[in-house]
């Protein structure tokens, strides 16, 4: 016990050498090799049940999020005492070695699972830990799990927590694993202004076109609702250095090329995913666009996103049919 | 101790192949069979072995292996079952997504979506690995069953797929390709090249599928220009199953009764092979047939030479409006090779003895109804074309041992 202690002294001194308060995160088990076996040996929360974020670690959202069968999701970043995130212009804030974000899923008032991304030496690394029944601690689940929840819509679902290579698959930029949400366009002013103002962030962002907030989607121009979800939803595969990049359709916010939006572009692998249909997108059509048939699907095979969802998201359904309907 | 330098070599060859700390990973059939071999694919050094177990291992989810340099073995490839039959999730069975893999003897049954796919996978080894939907043609069947893309080097040896609504062995946007003794049966297209270089398919059983060998390149991808492949040797029979590709994807408009088909490539070499009664064509050479927008796209077949193949039977039900008709004008059969006609004087290059039956389409994406179908007769090789370099890596052969 007395050396546990000491150890545990020594490490609050290493990070309290940098001048700033140790927080109740551990630096160590974000950047030392291995996995945690449960979420509370990173310390992010002072009272995990009730998702309390330990000093250090500040919640935030996206402006437009991906839809992950109604959950609400809770996001927190975590930047190790003493550095700052970088910013880079309008795309992914550059998050120091030591760095985390958390995400936790909940879905009928229960937390289901929390998902942290750490940055090591060596890269990030996604590992998803599942919330036990009692919400006192999240276990390691590296090879996913699969649990029956009812949605907020009421439905019946198989509800998939993403096994460890899962994560990379959405989380990949060529050879490397990146994060996906934080990037300046899909985060607010204000709360980039704060992050700055709080030590934790270089500079402020400049963002010419931000992705609209998806409570707004009624009033902002539908392509831009549309695109933005899109882009939240999609682009994390659906680009050049994605693991989509071999289909050719890429959608992210910045694409406008219209081939490359799916607009007359058609199927190359999708097999039956094409759905006896020509085209990605047919400007008017959206009931003869393959996007939408593939949206619309929960067939293993066929629905895309192909991970992370086990119903249709409804509202993105209908701004995105939305688009394809106003599209000339 | 003085090491002598050959023996001292073929340690650090070991080495390099096999980090000295390389283990075995068992992982048995049975209850948990999806969290256990997930886990094990996960744990996985580079260097490791993850054993199979015979039987039949129940799956719910998609897999992956994201580990470099991992073997993945069973005890056969009729012996070790992946059952995807319950499948909830994931595009494919099996997805391999790091370099230096080989995958060898067990079976993928049933896939949702694709059998196994290798995305940005180089130097991949498939072994004498089966892919199979057990409920024979159907178009709810997935797409592809081995399904290697955006790679490297790329070895396909000894494989037996049947089922798949689109390709048995799809090669896209790769290079450095060998795909050879292979069994493929009932599939839309046996083994399809698409959008890829320096491919060789050889020695391989072609059988029942709609068409059966298609060399391919379509516009609007990240890899384009497709060509110097060599299709030799293969047994290429009775490619007479009905169409069963989902309308909308490029193979669905295979005509029935395809042997070999190659659409907008340049260099391709296709010798030696054995085809039996096709009754659309033997061997078809075409421009990319619909209209496209991509100004980096050549759409004509360019160099695409014929040497001697043996041609029994075929041409005597082409499979497309106005077949019969055809047919009939050329005395109930058409000759083994059929060409649109559109690329020019450098589209084809016969070798050997050959009846063409030229379409003579006026332009790329022309109506076939404004073909005017004539006979073109080869008589004497005009001239010999050597493939360049084709071919897997030599050290992907080196892995496996027969």
């Amino acid at each position: 016990m007395k050396w546990l202690a000491a150890a545990a002294l020594v490490a609050a001194l290493s990070v309290g050498a940098q001048a700033v308060p140790s927080a109740g995160v551990s630096v160590a088990a974000i950047t030392a090799d291995g996995y945690p076996a449960t979420l509370s040996e990173y310390g992010f929360f002072t009272d995990g049940a009730r998702q309390v974020p330990a000093p250090g670690v500040t919640p935030y959202r996206v402006q437009t999020p991906l839809w992950s069968d109604g959950a609400d999701k809770l996001r927190f970043v975590y930047v190790p005492g003493g550095q700052k995130a970088r910013a880079q212009g309008d795309g992914l804030i550059d998050l120091p070695v030591g760095s985390a974000l958390v995400k936790t899923f909940k879905m009928g008032g229960k937390l289901i699972e929390t998902r942290v991304l750490l940055h090591r030496a060596d890269g990030w690394v996604g590992l998803p830990y599942l919330w036990n029944s009692e919400q006192t601690e999240a276990r390691l689940v590296l090879a996913g799990a699969r649990l029956p929840l009812t949605t907020p819509d009421g439905q019946a679902i198989d509800y998939a927590v993403p096994n460890k290579n899962q994560c990379k698959e959405c989380h990949v930029a060529g050879d490397a694993f990146t994060p996906i949400g934080p990037k300046a366009r899909n985060l607010s002013a204000d709360w980039l202004a704060a992050f700055h103002k709080a030590g934790k962030l270089d500079a402020v962002p400049a963002v010419a076109r931000r992705v609209p907030l998806w409570e707004d989607r009624a009033t902002v121009p539908v392509a831009d609702a549309a695109r933005g979800w899109l882009d939240a939803n999609c682009a994390h595969c659906h680009k050049a250095d994605g693991a989509a990049s071999n289909s050719g359709l890429y959608l992210g916010w910045e694409v406008t090329d219209r081939a490359a939006l799916g607009i007359g572009k058609r199927p190359v692998a999708a097999g039956r995913g094409a759905g006896n249909l020509d085209f990605d997108v047919v400007p008017g059509d959206p009931d003869h666009s393959i996007l939408t048939y593939r949206m619309a699907s929960l067939e293993g095979g066929v629905a895309m996103p192909e991970l992370g969802r086990a119903s249709v998201d409804p509202a993105g359904q209908a701004i995105v049919r939305a688009w394809i309907a106003a599209m000339r | 101790m003085r090491m002598p330098t050959a023996l001292f070599a073929a340690a650090s060859a070991c080495a390099l192949a096999a980090p000295l700390h390389a283990k075995t990973l068992e992982v048995a059939a049975g209850d948990g069979a999806q969290a256990r071999l997930q886990e094990a694919l996960i744990l996985a050094r580079p260097g490791d072995v993850v054993q199979l177990g015979a039987g039949r291992f129940a799956l719910t989810d998609g897999l992956s292996l994201d580990v470099k340099g991992v073997t993945v073995r069973g005890m056969g490839m009729d012996a070790t079952v992946l059952d995807f039959t319950g499948q909830k999730g994931a595009g494919e069975g099996l997805l391999v997504t790091s370099d230096d893999v080989t995958l060898r003897e067990f079976a993928v049954e049933n896939a949702r979506g694709d059998g196994i796919k290798s995305k940005g996978a180089d130097n991949i080894v498939y072994y004498r690995v089966r892919v199979t939907w057990t409920g024979g043609p159907n178009e709810k069947n997935g797409a592809y069953g081995i399904y290697p893309v955006s790679s490297t080097g790329v070895l396909v040896d000894g494989c037996k797929v049947s089922g798949a609504s689109d390709a048995g062995i799809y090669v896209g946007q790769s290079k450095a390709i060998t795909v050879r003794y292979n069994y493929v049966e009932n599939n839309v297209a046996g083994i399809e090249i698409e959008n890829s270089r320096d491919a060789l398919v050889t020695g391989n059983l072609v059988t029942r599928n709609t068409g059966g060998i298609l060399v391919f390149d379509l516009p609007n991808l990240p890899v384009m220009g497709g060509g110097n492949t060599v299709i030799e040797g293969n047994s290429v029979i009775d490619n007479d199953t009905p169409n069963f590709a989902p309308k909308g994807n490029i193979v669905a408009g295979v005509p029935r009764g395809t042997g070999i088909m190659v659409m907008a490539n340049d260099g391709v070499t296709v010798i030696g092979n054995t085809l039996t009664n096709h009754a659309t064509a033997h061997i078809t050479v075409v421009a990319y047939p619909r209209s496209y927008e991509d100004q980096r796209y050549n759409p004509y077949p360019r160099n695409i030479s014929l040497g001697y193949n043996t041609y029994i039977g075929g041409g005597d039900a082409p499979d497309f409006p106005g077949g019969a008709q055809l047919a009939k004008a050329f005395g109930g059969s058409l000759p083994p090779v059929m060409w649109d006609g559109l690329g020019g004087a450098q589209a084809l290059l016969p070798n050997a003895d050959v009846k063409v039956l030229n379409l003579n389409l006026p332009s790329q994406g022309a109506n076939p109804t404004l073909a005017k179908p004539a006979v073109l007769e080869f008589a004497s090789p005009p001239m010999i074309v050597v493939p360049g370099n084709v071919g897997a890596p030599a050290a992907l052969e080196a892995r496996i041992t027969r």
